[in-house]
């Protein structure tokens, strides 16, 4: 009922929460919610039928991130992706010890933080973009390979809240050579809709990506897995995806999500250009209300994240007077409760409290046009004005 | 208007939105998440955000969460804590109110341009015949709350509203089963918080301060006894005060924890007259001495007593018959003759009585 109830003039510049489903992907899932429910593992004509579109989903995904199809594990999000590559990893060998940044999504950090009390976790620090410190890193890799460890690396390709991109290649080449043995996992959630996923994929051994992030349904992800790399699955069962994520297959979801992917990589160049534009133009207007810091500037942040810390506000007050308006927007994360909390990410950057207090994250996406700017500029310029009124001196 | 709910999941400010919302206001629920710590007691859990969360849909408000949990952590459970380690005794629910409801809500609600914050406090306000807005007594003499909020003043009070502070507990369970509320009947919240049932005060203190033994000796002097933790005592407590021998009734008269000494002795020797206030707010902005009648605990009967202003910070106040004694950091309100409003409240002293030079030299 509440659905319906949605203005349809707000403002969304939420994107990186989720972006819209694109329209191709709502389609290409349609025929598999009704007509064609079959169920894929079955040996009849219309089991084959749903099948055939999850082999070739798989084949169109493999050739969007640079892979080979049997390497493409669908599975439930970016977060069972995660869990999955940092658990099974770990588990596969006795002397696994999982290390990430402390810039991480909270579905990598806290699986770290998880193993971190039976020594089988660590967290290095980032640099000022949220970048993990390679020099940390190395020097912990050295440390845990001479001690005969095996240490199984997660950094994220995009930094979801600040949006900074980590050079992977020179992340890659640093964990190989100080750890040899290391199985290397990137969360490339953020990074599907603004960068060209081949590359990342031939530097890593596991890849997690959310089907909701490029125009996808919620609740579908997708896993690349190294051929040779071993992965405990986390999920037991029927064998489905070879074994790797057992459970009946989402076929109108994977459908769906590969409708998305291809259609986000064939656009991407333009989008990608477009969409620059458009947050050069958002940064332009929100630094120009004085007292705004761009926490990572355009060239070390994707295109679709603008995060900015803004002075004399909090974030929570902000959000409010936003939404009041129309502009959906966003801080940091929020806890079960719908709580925000302080960002860890900021926190590990070295952001003061007081300012991170006045974060605000900005996300762009396909939907996203010159007039969403303009508004967003024009309603967080009445509202930063407002509550920077109402500060207690 | 445009009021904000401050919505903790019970069935009173459940009640509370549901009026505001009947009554044609612009209604907005807010939960504040105060406590970031470890609880058991519900308060501030996943589950009260979504019963206020719930009603709210029900109600078809806007409902959000503020994190005032930085705020929480330094103006109520830090001070609890150090009050303990110095031997007082501090009523943090009050404290929540006058620096969290009353204070960090109440400016966000003014920045975020609300007329009023709304709560579902047990009190009344009432217009008198200056044309002053002041604290009564909830219409729930059993329920009243009018000495949680007595810290409410001036400006503060003609931007709060207590929609159900008229209607007995009785009637706002039923208003609320009546809208099908889906907290009609969830019980009323006890207890302090932010300190777990399970371990509570002496598990929640003993991470944050060290304990120390303490002796207990007798009114006299005289060594009685040992208690292993001097801090977890107060002032009037009878079990749990390590008495080597069994005596008949004796109770705490007296705690200093820079001696680390407690005193002991019987009802009698708790008995006091004198009842020496400090940090006074007074409701009409002016300190006035005179009869009134003072209650120093939430749910107590207030007592009849004589009061003589000190300072503009402090009173004396003097009971009309003996009390047994109240333990310094305790909140005392005062109330008018007849016991309807809210004239002042302050905090009691560990002294019975001020230097009787202070008044001079004030």
């Amino acid at each position: 009922m509440a659905a319906g109830a949605i203005d349809r003039d707000l403002v969304y510049l939420d994107h990186a929460a989720t972006t819209p489903m694109r329209p191709e992907a709502v389609a290409a899932m349609q025929p598999f919610l009704a007509d064609v429910y079959a169920n894929p593992s079955g040996s009849h004509r219309f089991a084959r039928e749903a099948r055939r579109a999850i082999d070739e989903a798989r084949d169109a995904v493999a050739a969007v991130i640079g892979c080979k199809p049997g390497e493409v594990i669908f599975n439930g999000g970016g977060t069972e992706g995660d869990n999955t590559a940092i658990f099974g990893a770990v588990r596969r060998s006795r002397s696994a010890v999982a290390v990430c940044s402390a810039a991480e999504h909270h579905a990598v950090l806290h699986c770290v933080e998880h193993l971190a009390p039976r020594g089988e976790g660590e967290v290095v620090g980032v640099d000022t973009d949220g970048c993990v410190d390679t020099a940390a890193l190395g020097e912990r890799l050295r440390v845990l390979s001479g001690e005969g460890k095996t240490p199984v690396v997660s950094v994220m390709a995009v930094n979801n809240e600040v949006g900074s991109i980590t050079p992977l290649d020179e992340v890659a080449r640093l964990v190989r050579a100080a750890a040899p043995n290391a199985v290397l996992h990137t969360d490339a959630v953020q990074a599907a809709c603004w960068l060209d996923l081949a590359p990342i994929t031939a530097c890593v051994d596991v890849l997690t990506l959310s089907s909701h992030k490029f125009g996808g349904p919620k609740g579908c992800g997708v896993m690349f897995q190294r051929t040779g790399v071993e992965i405990e699955p986390l999920i037991l069962g029927g064998g489905q995806e070879r074994d790797r994520r057992s459970g009946t297959q989402n076929v109108a979801g994977i459908v769906a999500t590969a409708t998305a992917l291809v259609a986000t990589a064939a656009e991407r160049t333009t989008e990608s250009l477009r969409i620059a534009n458009l947050r050069s133009e958002l940064v332009g207007g929100l630094l120009g209300l004085g007292g705004v810091r761009e926490t990572v500037p355009a060239g070390r942040a994707v295109p679709g994240i603008a995060h900015v810390c803004i002075e004399g506000v909090e974030n929570e007050a902000l959000l409010f007077l936003l939404d009041e308006a129309g502009l959906c927007a966003s801080a940091a994360s929020a806890c079960a409760s719908g709580a925000m909390e302080p960002s860890h990410v900021l926190a590990a950057m070295g952001v003061p409290r007081e300012v991170a207090r006045g974060a605000l994250r900005l996300s762009l996406g396909h939907t996203t046009t010159q007039r969403d700017v303009a508004a967003a500029v024009d309603i967080i310029g009445t509202a930063v004005a407002r509550l920077r009124s109402h500060t207690r001196a | 208007m445009k009021v904000l709910v401050a919505m903790s999941g019970g069935v009173d400010s459940s009640v509370a939105a549901a009026l505001m919302k009947r009554e044609g206001h612009h209604v907005v629920g807010v939960t504040m998440r105060l406590w970031g710590g470890e609880s058991d007691t519900g308060c501030c859990s996943v589950s009260d955000v979504d019963d206020a969360r719930r009603v709210a849909q029900q109600l078809d408000i806007d409902h959000l969460v503020f994190n005032f949990s930085d705020d929480f952590q330094e103006k109520v459970v830090d001070p609890y804590v150090h009050a303990h380690a110095t031997g007082v005794t501090p009523n943090p629910c009050i404290e929540c109110n006058r620096s969290l409801k009353f204070s960090r809500l109440t400016e966000r609600a003014d920045a975020l341009g609300f007329d009023a914050v709304v709560t579902g406090h047990h009190a009344r306000l009432v217009r008198n015949a200056n044309g002053d807005m002041r604290v009564h007594r909830g219409g729930d003499a059993a329920k009243d709350q009018s000495y949680v909020v007595h810290m409410l003043t001036g400006r503060e009070l003609e931007r709060t509203l207590f929609p159900v502070g008229h209607m007995t507990k009785a009637e706002v369970r039923a208003l609320a089963a009546e809208l099908g509320l889906r907290t009609a009947s969830k019980p009323d919240s006890q207890d302090v918080c932010f300190i777990p049932t399970t371990g509570g005060r002496e598990t929640f203190l003993g991470k944050r301060i060290p304990f120390h033994v303490g002796r207990v000796v007798d009114t006299e002097g005289h060594d009685v006894g040992h208690v292993d933790a001097v801090e977890l005592v107060t002032i009037g407590q009878r079990r749990g005060i390590g008495l080597y021998k069994t005596e008949a009734k004796r109770f705490v008269v007296d705690v200093d924890t820079e001696s680390r000494t407690v005193v002991v002795g019987t009802e009698n020797d708790l008995q006091r007259t004198g009842l020496a206030l400090h940090s006074m707010v007074w409701a009409s902005g002016a300190a006035e001495s005179g009869r009134f009648r003072v209650q120093c605990s939430a749910h107590g009967t207030s007592l009849p007593c004589t009061v003589e202003v000190v300072d503009a910070d402090r009173v004396q106040v003097t009971l009309d018959a003996p009390h047994r004694r109240i333990a310094p950091g305790q909140s005392a309100v005062l109330y008018d003759e007849s016991d309807a409003y809210v004239v002042a409240g302050g905090l009691v002293s560990a002294a019975s009585a001020w230097p009787a030079s202070v008044g001079a030299t004030a």
